[in-house]
C-alpha cells in the first residue's frame, strides 16, 4: 500500500480543528509565559478565551466522519461533548482569572494547562479506538494533576495533586490492562471492530472478554467518581483550587462518561446482560454514598464535592438504562450538571476570599443581604441541584429516571427519587444560611465581584435556566447524537 | 391568549417587574399588580354566571417541548373556577396584611408573594400532568422562604421541614407521572382519562395501587392528612401572618384539589379499594386534629390543629363517592380558605398589638377593641357552622353524603363539629372576655382602616356562602358529577374486563 494512505488529509486535520486550535494556543501561551518578566501581568487568560472561542464554531461545524484511519470518528456524540467541555473551558476560564489575581499565583500556564487537558478530553470523546481514549485519558489527566496542585505553596492543594495523581495513575493502569485484555479475546482496539467480534459466528470466550469489561468499567469508574471507587474525589475537590474543582467536577467527567457510552452501550452492547447488573449496583451505591456522606458535611466544597458523586450516580442510572434514550438522558444531564455546578463553584469561589477561607457552610450566613445579586444565582444553582423544576437539574433527572423506567428500572427509580429528595436537605442548609441567618463579619468585607467572575456566574445561570425552559435546545441535539 | 393566561402570567411579570423596581416602591406595585390579577380574574366567572358548563373554558394548548411530548395546557373548569379566584382574592389580602408587620427585606417579601401566586394558580388549571408537577413544585419555593426569612423563631427548622415533607411526597408523584407517560404516550391529562374510560388503557390492580398510591402521598402530605400532618403546626406557627394565610387557603387546597381531580378519576378501582382506610385516617385527623387544638396553648397552633381537623372532613367527602359528598368537600375547601384564612389574618393582628401568639397573654380585648371582638366572633362562629354562615354548608353537605355511604362514619364525623364548637369558643372566651390587664389596653387600639379593608371581604364571603350557596354550587355541582360519574363507570367496565376474561379462560379450558 503506498505511503500516502496512511498520511493525514485536509479532511482529517479539518475534523480535528478544534484540538489543534487548542494545542496551538496552549503551546504559544506556554512560549510566551517563557519570556513574560516576573510580576507582569499576562494576557494568556484573553488568549484561552479567543482559542476556546474559535474551537466553538470548529467543533460545532465540523462534518461528521472518520478521522486519521478511524482512530477517532467524528459523530454527534463526539461534537456533542467536544462542544460541551469547550464551553466547560470557556466558563472556568471565565471565573480563574479573578481567582488567580486574587491569590497572586497568575501565569499562562493554568491557562495552557486548561488547555491541554481540555484537548485531551476532545480526543477522549471523539476517539474509536482504546488506545487512542487512553492517549486521550492521560493528556487530560496528567494537565489535571497540576492543576489540583496549582498552588504550590498550600499543603491542602499539594496534598490534592498528590491523591489525585497516586489514584488517577492507578485506574489508568486497570484501564489499560484492560485494553491488553481486550486485544487479547477479540483481536482489536477498534470499537467498532470489537463489536462486530463480539456478534460474529465465532465470539470470543466471555471469560475474557468479562475480564476485560470489568477493567476497563473500573478504571473509568475511578475517574468518574463512582462508588466503590470515589474514595478520592471528596479530598481532590476540597483541596484543588475552586475553579479547578469545578473543572475536574465537570469536564473529565463529562469526558469520562462520553467514553463510558460509547464502549459499553456501544461496543460491548452485545453482552449488556452481563455488565448491566455491575451497572445498576454502581449507580445505587453512588448515589446512596455520595447524598449520605455530603449530609454530614460543614465544608462547602466538600458538600458539592459529595454532591459531585452523587450526581455521578444519577448519571449511571441512565448508563444501566442501556438505550438510546438513556444516552440522551445523560448527556442533557451532564450538560445541564456543567452549568450549574461551574456556576456554583464560581459563586464558592468569589465568596471564599484569598487564600479561601471562607468555605464553611456557615460562612456564608447573610450572603443574601450582602450581595443580594450573586446570593440568587447561588440560589438558581442549588435549586437546579435538588431538581426543581424550571432548572436544567430538573429536567436532566426527569430524563434519566424516565429512560430507567423505560428499562423497566423500577425499584432504582423510586430510590434514585428518594435520594433526590434526601439531597434537598443539604442543599437546602446553604440556602438557609445564606438568606435565614444575620450575615457574619465575614460578608462585611466582601470586595466587588470581577466582570469575568461575574460573566462565568450569569452565564451558568442562564444556561441552568436556558436548558430548564427550554431544554429541547440541547435534548433534541442528544437525541440525534445518542448511541442506538 | 386567552383570560386565563393573562390572569397566569401577570403575577409572574408582576414578580419580575419587583425585581427590577426600587424597594421604597415594592409594597405598592404589588398591591396593584395583585389587585389587577384579581379584577382581571372576575372575568372567569363570564361563562359560569349564567349557565353551567361541564368542560374546559379558556383552554389554551401549545406545546411547549419537543419531545417528550409536555404541552402548555391550561384550561378551566367548575372546580378550579373557584380555588383560582380564592388564590386572586387572598394574594391582595395576603400583601394587605403585611403591609406594616413586613419590615426587612421588603422587596423579595413582595416578589415571592407574587411568584407564589403564580404557582398555585398554574397548579390549579394545569391539564398536562407534567406542568402541574411543574407549578407543583414551583410553589413550593417561595413558600419555603416566606416561612424561611420572615418567620417566628424556629423559622428555619418549619420552612426545612415544610419544604423536605413536600419534595419527598412529590418526587414519587413524579415517578408516577412518568410511569403514565410510559405507558400512555402522554402527559396530557384529558387524553390519559379518555383513554383509561374507552378501556384502552387497564392497570392490573397491584400496579394501580401502587401509582395511586405515589399520588395519593403527595396529595395526602399536601393536606395534610393525619398522620402525615406534623409538618402543618410548625409551619403554620412559624409563618409569618401573610404566609400562614397563603398557606392554609390556598396551598393546602393544591392537595385536595389533587385527590379530587386526579386521584379519583385516573384511579378509580385503587380509590375505592383504599377509600375505607383513607376514611378512617381522615375521622381520625378530624378528632384528633379537635382534641389537640382545645388544648393548644399557641393561638396559632390551635388553629393549625383546627385546619387539620377541617381538611379531614374535606377528604371524609371526597372519600365517600356521594354528590353530596363531593360537592360539600370542594365548598368546604372554599370555606376553609374563607374562614380559616380570616383566623390566621386576626390572629396575626392580636400579635401585631402585643407580640405574643400565647392565649394565656390576652384576656378581656373586647373591651379595648370592640370591633375586633365582632369581626373575630362572625369568624369563630362561620369556623364553627353556625347556620347562614358558610362552614354550615359545607360540613352539612359532607356529613349528608357521609351517612348516605354509612351511618356509622357520619357519626364518628360529626363529634368533630362539636369539639370545634369547644376550642374556638373557649380561645374566644379566654381572649376576648373578662377583664382587660392595664397594659393589655393600652397596646390594643381597635381595627384601623387597612385592617377594615383586609378582613371585611371575607366577612362578607362568610356570610354570602352562607346564605347564598346557589351562587356557588351548581358550577361545582355539574364537575364534580362528571367526576363521579367517570370513577362510576370505569369500576364497572373494569370489573367487567376480568369477568369476561375468566370467562374465556374457562371456555379456553374445556
Amino acid at each position: 500500500m503506498p505511503i500516502a494512505n496512511f498520511l493525514p488529509t485536509n479532511a482529517d486535520y479539518a475534523r480535528f480543528l478544534p484540538e489543534l486550535i487548542l494545542t496551538l494556543a496552549g503551546v504559544l501561551i506556554m512560549f510566551f509565559e517563557a519570556f513574560r518578566t516576573e510580576g507582569k501581568s499576562t494576557n494568556a487568560g484573553l488568549l484561552a478565551i479567543l482559542a476556546l472561542v474559535l474551537a466553538l464554531p470548529a467543533a460545532l461545524l465540523a462534518k461528521d466522519g472518520a478521522a486519521f484511519q478511524g482512530m477517532l470518528v467524528i459523530d454527534g456524540m463526539g461534537t456533542f461533548f467536544r462542544t460541551l467541555v469547550i464551553v466547560v473551558g470557556l466558563l472556568v476560564v471565565f471565573s480563574s482569572t479573578d481567582y488567580l489575581r486574587r491569590e497572586n499565583q497568575e501565569s499562562g500556564e493554568y491557562y495552557a494547562l486548561i488547555l491541554f487537558s481540555i484537548v485531551g478530553q476532545c480526543v477522549m470523546v471523539t476517539a474509536n479506538e482504546l488506545v487512542m481514549i487512553f492517549i486521550g485519558l492521560e493528556i487530560s489527566s496528567i494537565a489535571s494533576y497540576i492543576l489540583a496542585g496549582y498552588l504550590r505553596d498550600d499543603a491542602r492543594n499539594n496534598e490534592a495533586a498528590l491523591k489525585y495523581f497516586l489514584l488517577g495513575s492507578f485506574a489508568t493502569a486497570f484501564l489499560l490492562y484492560g485494553v491488553a485484555w481486550m486485544y487479547g479475546a477479540t483481536g482489536s482496539t477498534n470499537l467498532t471492530a470489537i463489536r462486530s467480534s463480539l456478534i460474529s459466528g465465532a465470539p470470543p470466550p466471555e471469560a475474557l472478554i468479562g475480564v476485560a469489561a470489568a477493567l476497563i468499567f473500573v478504571g473509568l469508574a475511578f475517574k468518574i467518581s463512582a462508588a466503590p471507587f470515589q474514595g478520592w474525589a471528596p479530598d481532590v475537590y476540597q483541596g484543588a483550587p475552586a475553579p479547578v474543582s469545578a473543572f475536574l467536577t465537570v469536564g473529565p467527567k463529562a469526558a469520562a462518561f462520553a467514553v463510558l457510552l460509547r464502549i459499553f452501550l456501544g461496543s460491548l452492547e452485545p453482552i449488556a446482560s452481563r455488565w448491566e447488573p455491575a451497572v445498576w449496583v454502581c449507580a445505587l451505591a453512588t448515589m446512596v454514598v455520595g447524598n449520605f456522606a455530603a449530609i454530614m458535611q460543614s465544608n462547602i466544597k466538600r458538600l458539592l464535592a459529595y454532591s459531585s458523586i452523587a450526581h455521578a450516580g444519577y448519571v449511571l442510572v441512565a448508563v444501566a438504562a442501556n438505550s438510546g434514550t438513556g444516552s440522551a438522558a445523560a448527556m442533557f444531564y451532564l450538560a445541564a450538571y456543567a452549568f450549574t455546578n461551574i456556576g456554583a463553584f464560581a459563586v464558592v469561589t468569589y465568596f471564599s476570599r484569598k487564600g479561601e477561607r471562607y468555605v464553611s457552610v456557615d460562612d456564608f450566613a447573610g450572603l443574601a443581604q450582602r450581595q443580594p445579586g450573586m446570593a440568587a444565582m447561588l440560589t438558581i444553582f442549588l435549586l437546579s441541584l435538588i431538581g426543581v423544576p424550571l432548572t436544567g437539574g430538573f429536567f436532566g433527572k426527569f430524563y434519566i429516571f424516565k429512560a430507567a423506567l423505560d428499562a423497566k428500572l423500577v425499584w432504582l427509580t423510586v430510590i434514585g427519587l428518594l435520594n433526590s429528595a434526601v439531597a434537598a436537605y443539604y442543599y437546602l442548609r446553604i440556602l438557609v444560611v445564606m438568606y435565614f441567618r444575620e450575615p457574619g463579619e465575614s460578608v462585611e468585607t466582601l470586595p466587588p465581584a470581577g466582570a469575568l467572575l461575574q460573566i462565568a456566574v450569569y452565564g451558568s445561570a442562564v444556561g441552568t435556566l436556558l436548558l430548564g425552559v427550554f431544554p429541547s435546545l440541547v435534548l433534541d441535539f442528544a437525541n440525534r447524537a445518542a448511541i442506538r | 391568549m386567552t383570560l386565563l393566561d393573562i390572569v397566569l402570567f401577570l403575577p409572574l411579570a408582576g414578580f419580575l417587574l419587583l425585581l427590577i423596581l426600587p424597594k421604597q416602591s415594592s409594597r405598592m406595585a404589588a398591591m396593584v399588580i395583585s389587585l389587577a390579577v384579581f379584577i382581571v380574574s372576575l372575568g372567569l366567572l363570564m361563562p359560569y354566571w349564567f349557565q353551567y358548563p361541564s368542560g374546559h373554558t379558556f383552554s389554551t394548548d401549545i406545546q411547549w417541548i419537543s419531545y417528550p411530548p409536555i404541552r402548555y395546557h391550561v384550561a378551566l373548569d367548575g372546580l378550579s373556577l373557584w380555588l383560582v379566584l380564592l388564590s386572586t382574592l387572598l394574594t391582595p389580602i395576603a400583601a394587605l396584611v403585611s403591609w406594616n408587620y413586613i419590615d426587612k427585606r421588603v422587596k423579595e417579601y413582595y416578589a415571592f408573594l407574587l411568584l407564589l401566586e403564580f404557582g398555585v394558580i398554574g397548579v390549579f388549571i394545569s391539564v398536562d400532568l407534567f406542568l402541574f408537577y411543574v407549578f407543583w413544585e414551583v410553589s413550593l419555593v417561595p413558600m419555603y422562604f416566606l416561612i424561611g426569612i420572615w418567620g417566628h423563631e424556629r423559622r428555619i427548622y418549619a420552612a426545612v421541614k415544610f419544604f423536605l415533607f413536600t419534595m419527598a411526597g412529590s418526587v414519587l408523584m413524579l415517578g408516577a407521572i412518568i410511569f403514565l407517560y410510559n405507558r400512555t404516550g402522554t402527559f396530557d391529562y384529558g387524553q390519559i382519562q379518555g383513554m383509561i374510560q374507552t378501556g384502552s388503557l387497564v392497570f392490573d390492580p397491584r400496579t394501580e395501587l401502587l401509582l395511586f398510591l405515589a399520588f395519593f402521598i403527595a396529595f395526602a402530605i399536601k393536606v395534610p392528612l393525619f398522620p402525615l400532618h406534623t409538618w402543618l403546626p410548625d409551619a403554620h406557627v412559624e409563618a409569618p401572618t401573610a404566609g400562614s394565610l397563603m398557606l392554609a387557603s390556598v396551598m393546602l387546597k393544591m392537595g385536595t384539589y389533587g385527590l379530587l381531580r386526579f386521584c379519583l378519576t385516573l384511579f378509580p378501582d385503587a380509590a375505592h379499594r383504599c377509600a375505607p382506610w383513607i376514611v378512617a385516617l381522615a375521622i381520625v385527623g378530624i378528632i384528633y386534629g379537635a382534641l389537640v387544638a382545645l388544648v393548644q396553648p399557641n393561638m396559632k397552633k390551635l388553629v393549625a390543629y383546627s385546619s387539620v381537623s377541617h381538611l379531614g372532613f374535606v377528604v371524609l367527602g371526597i372519600f365517600t363517592f356521594t354528590q353530596q359528598g363531593l360537592d360539600g368537600a370542594v365548598y368546604q375547601m372554599l370555606n376553609h380558605g374563607i374562614s380559616t384564612g380570616a383566623l390566621f389574618i386576626l390572629v396575626g393582628f392580636l400579635y401585631e398589638r402585643r407580640h405574643s401568639l400565647e392565649i394565656s397573654a390576652y384576656g378581656g380585648v373586647a373591651t379595648p377593641a370592640p370591633n375586633l371582638a365582632i369581626i373575630f366572633l362572625i369568624t369563630t362562629l362561620a369556623s364553627i357552622g353556625l347556620p347562614t354562615l358558610n362552614n354550615f354548608v359545607g360540613e352539612y353537605l359532607v356529613l349528608q353524603g357521609t351517612a348516605s355511604a354509612n351511618f356509622g362514619w357520619a357519626v364518628f364525623a360529626s363529634m368533630g363539629v362539636i369539639f370545634s364548637a369547644c376550642y374556638m369558643l373557649w380561645l374566644y372566651q379566654r381572649t376576648f372576655f373578662g377583664r382587660a390587664s392595664e397594659s393589655l389596653s393600652h397596646h390594643m387600639p381597635d381595627l384601623t382602616t387597612r385592617e377594615w379593608a383586609a378582613i371585611v371581604p371575607l366577612v362578607i364571603l362568610m356570610v354570602w356562602m352562607g346564605s347564598f350557596a346557589q351562587t356557588f354550587l351548581p358550577s361545582i355541582s355539574v364537575q364534580n358529577t362528571a367526576i363521579l360519574e367517570q370513577t362510576k363507570k370505569l369500576r364497572v367496565e373494569r370489573v367487567a374486563i376480568p369477568a369476561r376474561q375468566t370467562a374465556e379462560v374457562s371456555r379456553a379450558n374445556r
